[in-house]
């Protein structure tokens, strides 16, 4: 227990983003101005992002209190009536963290990981030290048995003892393809080479994941302990972390990271005592989505143009420098230390028969509660959307989720009861991809959506291989055609045809699921496919082509102000009568609509 | 655009000794010489490839490979509008549309007097706070289209960067 009080402020990119930094100086200043005795500290995300900036206040003997939402012309008084007076702020006060004593008054203040919605149904293992420790100092990782693992796997187990323990955990990747990591590291050891690398692919680029960049953030040193623990199973003596050059913090923080764990001999010569030398290096991206697949990921740190080379042979042959290279994703080494501090049977109790352990999921679109969550695999997405996510904001209804990113698939309301586990999503046309949700409500056109993510799949393909580089090239033409009210009766049936043809004959895993948002969509919503198609309308009211532009004649109050507007002098009406839009005419600009005074324009599907 | 004759090579020459031992430091490189000049100016590059005996037309391959390696010069203040799903749902596009209007260029360009060059980027990978967009390392989140013209005000007047 701390002498002082402490207070802790949440600065990962997205504390910083809702003003962090202004937050941390308000504090700094009110505790100077009343001479307040306290540690301020950081830390990285603990996954409620809505309600960022978040504060914590712990006194000693007092459990640990977090505010959230602080502006930080606030957030002097709170900590000043919180220190000094015992006074906690309901207008901002979250909840109640750990063991202590608070005044009577207060004791209805819900326990924040148990008693908050958002939190009841996490199982934190992965995500354990974010939000607690401060990132940029080692020793906080260490008091929470932080390199633990590392120490007992050097000094108590044989290499081949822990690829056993790995895969008797059930641990898969974490980064897409679900594949066994225990089986990676095995066939790694057993390949034959002087050198051996360990790659770390934190190359987060799907639109909607945060993940990975919230561990690296947020508690970096355990996916450099399990890159060590990997290194000391497979054999090699040095490994690679290829992070976006969009995370500049978890660049910084990671660089600090492998400094300080030098220092302590985690990293290094003679690791621990032991016969065991393992060195790491952050190798930034330079902004290509492709990297994030391994063989590109590879090409990438060989300083050449990111593009993927057909498999086999795998990297666990063939990789990195065309030696021996084990390549995991940031979540699947943070699930490592977990994995051998509670042991191998602990993390398979956890999760369905095929995916054990927790899943990191990105909550994101239209929830009550954004962030990030760690829940068992085989939770429904019911129990995600609505138990944890806290449904959709207003009356919204929900319609789809889009579940794995541009490589996944949109899952509809009748499936809400599907457990998320790899074999499951897969079936469904989606898959795990790197854990971002993206929930939609009605007001979502899912051709649309579908146009969106092969927008970005299509302008991230290498060009290395032609069902890819042409083939979703083509896909897209024929969505844009869709969305503006000039899709064909056959496109469907072409749609179908050309998306199973680029699945089954791509290079890359780029390749093989671009089409994935189109097909599941066109399996789940296909009369909204129709409807663009033959009825030329758009029922989410999205498609701006599709969409007709009238006049509400109540509203309207006949100021001419829109008839003048119009460049093509598509609305008719006399001074103070309803006017009238002739829809023929109309060429959807929008000019009218920013002149409304009464808003009585309206947009119609 | 800088002249041959009074090109700094010195610079580049400091860039290659210091990752010259280190396997495919390429990327690295890159990235310094464009820290170090904004851009990457094509006499760095045929200095680069005659210190490093590659072609450059391998040099320039991974240049135009990546999407953050710039051949021409940019602004003094990056913006990057996300683009990312969320965003794309919480209406970035009218975020987009006011960035325009203030800065009068499109995407990819920079404004006459250098001090904005407005890309559009994936995702930033803060989707809580959709609608986003950055200002150089600085995220601003929860964006309406009036607050674009307060926050590229802070820049002109030179003291953004702080939040």
């Amino acid at each position: 227990m701390t002498a002082k009080p402490k207070i802790i402020v949440g600065l990962g990119t997205c504390g910083i983003a809702a003003g962090g930094q202004d937050v941390y100086q308000a504090i700094e200043k009110a505790l100077a101005e009343n001479n307040i005795d306290a540690e301020l500290t950081q830390t990285g995300c603990i996954g409620a992002c809505e309600n960022e900036v978040l504060v914590d206040i712990q006194k000693p003997g007092q459990p640990r209190i977090t505010y959230g939402k602080v502006p930080p012309e606030e957030v002097g008084n709170v900590v000043t009536e919180h220190i000094v007076k015992d006074q906690i702020s309901r207008d901002f006060v979250l909840g109640k963290i750990g063991e202590g004593d608070l005044p009577a008054e207060y004791e209805d203040i819900p326990v924040f990981f148990e008693e908050l919605p958002f939190y009841q149904k996490q199982n934190r293992l992965c995500l354990r030290n974010c939000g607690f420790i401060n990132p940029e100092i080692i020793d906080e990782y260490v008091a929470r048995e932080g390199y633990e693992a590392l120490k007992k796997v050097i000094t108590t187990m044989k290499p081949e003892e822990v690829v056993e323990e790995v895969k008797k955990s059930g641990l898969r990747g974490r980064g897409g393809g679900g594949f066994p990591s225990g089986l990676k590291w095995e066939f790694t050891m057993k390949a034959e080479g002087d050198k051996k690398y360990i790659v770390c692919n934190a190359d987060e680029g799907d639109p909607g994941a945060f993940m990975d960049r919230s561990i690296l953030e947020g508690d970096p040193h355990s996916v450099l302990e399990g890159m060590a623990i990997a290194g000391y199973a497979v054999g090699a003596d040095e490994g690679y972390i290829y992070c976006r050059a969009e995370y500049p913090l978890a660049v910084k923080r990671l660089k600090l990271a492998i400094e300080q764990a030098k220092e302590k001999n985690f990293l290094g010569n003679n690791i621990l005592g032991a016969d065991f030398n393992f060195d790491l290096k952050v190798k930034e991206g330079a902004g290509a989505f492709v990297c994030g697949e391994e063989t590109a990921l590879l090409m990438s740190i060989e300083g050449k143009r990111g593009m993927p080379r057909p498999r086999p042979p795998f990297p666990a042959q063939k990789g990195l420098f065309d030696k021996p290279t084990c390549l995991n994703n940031v979540e699947t080494f943070g699930n490592v230390p977990v994995v051998f501090l509670k042991g191998a049977d602990y993390f398979a109790s956890i999760g369905t028969e095929g995916s054990k352990g927790t899943k990191v999921f990105a909550l994101t679109g239209s929830i009550n509660r954004t962030g990030l969550a760690e829940v068992p695999m085989g939770i429904t997405i019911q129990e995600v959307v609505y138990d944890i996510a806290g449904g959709l904001p207003g009356d919204g209804e929900f319609k789809a989720v889009q579940v794995g990113g541009p490589s996944g698939g949109c899952i509809p309301k009748d499936l809400l009861h599907l457990p998320i586990d790899y074999d499951s999503l897969t079936d469904a046309g989606a898959m795990m991809g790197s854990g971002g949700l993206v929930i939609m409500g009605l007001d979502t056109c899912m051709v649309d959506i579908a146009r969106y993510f092969l927008t970005f799949t299509q302008s991230e393909s290498c060009g290395k291989c032609t069902p890819c580089r042409e083939g979703t090239k083509r896909m897209l033409e024929i969505l844009q055609r869709i969305t503006t009210g000039e899709g064909e009766p056959e496109d469907i049936e072409k749609l179908k045809t050309l998306g199973d043809a680029i699945s089954s004959t791509s290079l890359c895993g780029l390749g093989q699921t671009a089409p994935n948002p189109v097909l599941t969509t066109l399996r789940y919503f296909q009369d909204e496919y129709e409807k663009h198609i033959f009825d030329k309308r758009c029922p989410a009211g999205i498609c701006v082509d599709l969409l007709i532009y009238a006049i509400d004649p109540e509203l309207c109050d006949g100021c001419r102000r829109c008839v003048k507007a119009c460049p093509v002098d598509a609305i008719s009406g006399e001074k103070k009568e309803p006017h009238v839009i002739d829809t023929e005419a109309c060429i959807k600009c929008g000019a009218c609509l920013e002149k409304c005074k009464e808003e009585a324009i309206k947009l119609q599907s | 655009m800088i002249e041959e004759n009074d090109f700094n090579y010195a610079a580049v020459d400091k860039i290659y000794e210091n990752w010259k031992t280190q396997k495919g430091a390429l990327i690295p490189m890159l990235q310094e010489i464009q820290h170090e000049f904004g851009y990457l100016p094509r006499p760095a590059l045929e200095h680069l490839a005659r210190r490093l005996r590659t072609p450059i037309s391998q040099i320039y391959g991974v240049c135009t490979f990546y999407s953050q390696f710039h051949l021409k010069p940019r602004g003094e203040h990056i913006i990057r509008v996300c683009q990312g799903t969320a965003c794309h749902v919480r209406g970035i596009a009218k975020i987009a549309m006011r960035l325009e209007e203030e800065l009068e260029v499109e995407v990819g360009d920079t404004t006459e007097d250098m001090l904005f060059t407005y890309e559009s980027v994936a995702c930033v990978g803060c989707c809580g706070l959709a609608p986003v967009m950055m200002v150089d390392e600085a995220t601003y989140g929860r964006l309406t289209p009036d607050r674009v013209p307060d926050i590229l005000n802070e820049y002109q007047r030179g003291e953004g960067n702080d939040s």
